[in-house]
């Protein structure tokens, strides 16, 4: 799966206009600074667990956030730090909870893989392959029975399409006409099972389309593509036409998961990837267009280096919970 | 009014009472079609519009799932399986999942979600007949509630959906009075008059159903039933049976019982499902650890046999516990046989 599998528009997906762009970029660049100096504090021991990151996926995340609001909702999974960032939950809580402190976006309850925070339309990701999907459904129910013209981008991996689950919450979907972006993140590999592997068809979206609804496959490393697909998906989610299944072409630049080296992983194939890499095909293409000079990208990167070094500082000397508080939130309590 | 529309009597004041009460299962808000498996969701399409009462494809993890979604956003659905046996298609929404996201968020999010799932025996063979409280009993984050009365069902029901976790409520296929249809052989007759203003039955308090001086029994559905007809057979030779109907298995009232057993000081449980690893177990085990002083006698348990159900009658009348096994057991236990 190289070049070949990459949809040959023939043309360059439109830019949006400066400000957006640069949100575009700066949001890649948040995602990829975290998961990098995430990955430090992980070699180095110093945050607990395990951690499944994604430095090169992150156009797909910034894409697809770019046209959400606070309100909307995602579903994530177990690789969920770039879908947080794009989602707007603060770097400090993240970084607290990936050190299990109580000031964490979810209070040390959740760490890396059920990341989420109502408060920016994220619940808990789910770290069962594809169980996000169904969920993604109700999502969407609610969504249009109690607030019109809100959303739900559901996220998922190319292993999540054989999954029942997939199958079941994508037909809920088309049947009701729910207003959900289901994104397929089709970074080829099911932890390290190739997709030609697990599929006699490995075209996703052509498989997605036969539900009825109106499929599409971009190019996952270029954000303006994702950007531009997502306008169209989320205008038909909104204005009460359905879903659209959105196949993002990807790459994972880190392993499966923290320890991970990717040995499975064709050359060819890799070489082809990893030299496409998203924020530099952005910064290149700004660049080109005359939209942005260096000066701005050297802007943005200097200050989300140091924001997101603070905000790693903050989490690891943000308070620890008590041993016992392992027994609360069993049940909710409108209190707590 | 039987059970069956107790529940549906529930299900409709809760639904006038609150817009973001919605039902959702396979075979409901078909006009002409049954109202689920068991009647109980019959006709509310006509008050209430196919989108408050939604019909799925046979996609129980894709409904469950999706109960789960719409509750996230502030709806409080009822998702129901038309024979508890199918929620295994929905193990992970069930055990992963909808019982897990208030706790993973931090107490942040709630999942006010109500399943409703008929249990028990019936002549339909394995994968019809199970009750399978204890897997859910087993998973943190559930409430469990076991109404075996019309009052009880509509009191629960009505608690369950404004309860802010996700509770299961298992009702029994002999106990819901469907008629035409829907009529189940062997069913037991439950009918008693339900009162027509808003009440609810708080989770947590069992009611003794008989009162007696020698065994204490915890009962539920279809065995609370039996139980008591053992009662009966046994009052007529002087033995008492203290009849405790739990009403829910989680929380479960261990004062009730533990009163119970201050004047009985011997413990059984009747239950439908097969013996190993049954919540009944759970009960047995609790008592002994905690309050072992209470007990005279080792406790027992009278419960399915470890083995599927099979579809012929008279295998399924074996395996199932009757009012004669249970008064057999009760005269061992007292040394009488």
């Amino acid at each position: 799966m190289t070049a070949a599998h990459l949809p040959q528009s023939g043309r360059p997906p439109p830019l949006p206009e400066r400000a957006q762009a640069l949100d575009l970029y700066r949001t890649m660049r948040r995602i990829r600074e975290f998961e990098d100096r995430v990955f430090a504090y992980f070699r180095a021991g110093r945050i607990p667990g395990t951690v499944h990151q994604y430095q090169g996926q992150e156009a797909v995340a910034a894409g697809i956030c770019g046209h959400l609001l606070r309100t909307d909702y995602v579903t994530s999974t177990h690789r969920p730090h770039g879908h947080a960032i794009a989602k707007g939950i603060p770097l400090q809580e993240m970084a607290a909870e990936l050190f299990g402190s109580t000031l964490g976006c979810c209070r040390g309850y959740s760490g890396s893989m059920h990341m989420g925070s109502p408060e920016y339309g994220m619940p808990p990701a789910s770290a069962i392959v594809a169980g996000g999907v169904p969920i993604a459904a109700g999502l969407g129910l609610g969504c249009r029975m109690l607030r019109p013209g809100a959303m739900v981008a559901c996220f998922f991996g190319d292993g999540a399409f054989n999954n029942g689950a997939f199958h079941e919450g994508a037909n809920l979907c088309a049947i009701w006409d729910l207003p959900v972006i289901l994104v397929c993140e089709n970074n080829f590999y099911a932890a390290s099972t190739h997709v030609t592997l697990a599929n006699k068809n490995p075209r996703l979206a052509e498989r997605a389309r036969s539900y009825g609804m109106p499929t599409e496959t971009v190019d996952g490393n270029d954000v303006f593509a994702v950007y531009e697909a997502t306008g169209r998906a989320a205008a038909r989610a909104r204005g009460g036409d359905g879903p659209t299944f959105l196949e993002c072409l990807t790459y994972r630049r880190c392993g499966h998961s923290r320890r991970d080296q990717n040995k499975y992983r064709d050359k060819q194939e890799e070489q082809f990837w990893l030299a496409r890499d998203p924020l530099d095909l952005a910064r290149t293409r700004l660049l080109d267009a005359g939209v942005a000079a260096p000066s701005d990208f050297q802007a943005i990167d200097e200050a989300t280096a140091a924001e997101v070094q603070a905000a790693l500082d903050h989490g690891e000397q943000a308070p620890q919970p008590a041993g016992e508080d392992a027994l609360l939130h069993v049940f909710y309590e409108e209190s707590r | 009014m039987t059970i069956a529309k107790a529940l549906r009597l529930a299900i409709t004041e809760e639904m006038r009472r609150d817009p973001t009460v919605i039902c959702i299962g396979e075979d409901i808000g078909i006009p002409g079609g049954w109202g689920g498996a068991f009647t109980v969701t019959w006709g509310l399409e006509r008050e209430f519009g196919l989108e408050r009462i939604r019909n799925t494809p046979i996609s129980e993890c894709g409904l469950i799932g999706a109960a789960i979604g719409a509750a996230l956003t502030g709806l409080r659905p009822i998702a129901d399986f038309q024979y508890s046996d199918f929620m295994f298609c929905a193990a992970d929404q069930l055990i992963n999942q909808a019982p897990k996201i208030c706790f993973m968020s931090g107490g942040r999010v709630k999942v006010p979600l109500v399943v409703r799932a008929p249990v028990g025996a019936s002549t339909r063979g394995a994968q019809h007949a199970q009750c399978p409280e204890a897997w859910i009993v087993h998973t943190p984050g559930w409430k469990v509630a076991v109404p075996s009365t019309p009052y009880d069902a509509k009191g629960l029901l009505k608690a369950a959906v404004r309860d802010d976790n996700p509770v299961f409520v298992f009702e029994h296929k002999l106990l819901y009075g469907s008629s035409g249809a829907r009529k189940e052989d062997n069913a037991v007759q439950v009918d008693e008059p339900v009162p027509g203003e808003d009440f609810v039955v708080p989770f947590g308090e069992a009611v003794i159903r008989r009162p007696g001086r020698d065994i204490t029994i915890v009962a539920t559905h279809l065995m609370l039933y039996r139980a008591l007809q053992a009662a009966e057979q046994l009052g007529a030779t002087g033995i008492e049976l203290e009849v405790i109907d739990p009403r829910t298995l989680v929380p479960f009232d261990y004062n009730t019982v533990c009163e119970s057993l201050g004047r009985t000081g011997r413990l059984m449980i009747i239950e439908e499902d097969t013996r190993r690893g049954g919540w009944g177990a759970e009960i047995v085990a609790e008592i002994a650890e905690k309050h072992g002083d209470l007990l005279k006698v080792p406790p027992a348990r009278v419960a399915t046999y470890d083995a599927p159900i099979a579809a012929s009658p008279r295998m399924e009348r074996f395996a199932v516990p009757d009012a004669s096994r249970i008064a057999a057991a009760a005269r061992t236990m007292l040394g009488l046989q």
